[in-house]
């Protein structure tokens, strides 16, 4: 599923146009991102939390040369799954 | 940030929708997503990041505290992985 399947499930169960619709998922991720890059998580009951953590920097390695290299301090989100949706995907294993 | 503030904000910026249009346009897409990943499907969006699922395989495990053999079935489990452009977006300057 990609961001045209969505605009079409939003053409059809709510009735926009297929620009509207476009237009307003868009602005919904947009939004979302935007909240990251100030540092702010986010948190949709019934699906989950996307956190923002900070790392800070470390020292690491290039795997291949063997070189040592500095990881530089970064943010990246974290996706915690809501239960109920946990549980939903669970079931579906064979 | 909750679901309530988000429909706030994209409301603000959707001048064309009401606040409840746009709720139900927000339930709609995640209510979406959710049923597409209970399928199976993996979901994709482009600058965001993607929705995967797993499989684990069953597994035997113990109980910790009485160190009794317990079967964990298979179970399928889900992964977000952060889009290119918003990684980026994250840690620029």
């Amino acid at each position: 599923m990609t961001k045209a399947d969505l605009v079409d499930a939003i053409f059809e169960k709510v009735g926009l146009s297929k620009k509207e619709a476009q237009e307003i998922i868009e602005i919904l991720f947009d939004t979302i991102k935007q909240t990251f890059i100030e540092g702010e998580s986010v948190k949709i009951s019934g699906f989950g939390t996307f956190n923002v953590r900070k790392k800070m920097s470390r020292r690491g390695r290039n795997p291949r040369t063997g070189e040592d290299i500095e990881i530089t301090p970064r943010k990246v989100i974290t996706f915690r799954v809501s239960n109920q949706l946990k549980s939903g995907v669970e079931k579906g294993h064979a | 940030m909750t679901k309530s503030v988000l429909i706030e904000k994209i409301s603000e910026k959707v001048g064309s929708l009401t606040r409840k249009q746009t709720e139900i346009v927000v339930e709609t897409v995640f209510d979406s997503i959710k049923e597409a990943l209970v399928k199976g499907e993996k979901i994709e969006v482009r600058g965001f990041g993607n929705f995967r699922l797993k499989n684990r395989r069953p597994r035997k495990a113990r109980n910790p505290k009485t160190g009794d053999k317990v079967d964990v079935p298979g179970k399928r489990v889900l992964y977000f992985k952060v889009g290119k452009v918003l990684r980026e977006a994250l840690n620029s300057k």
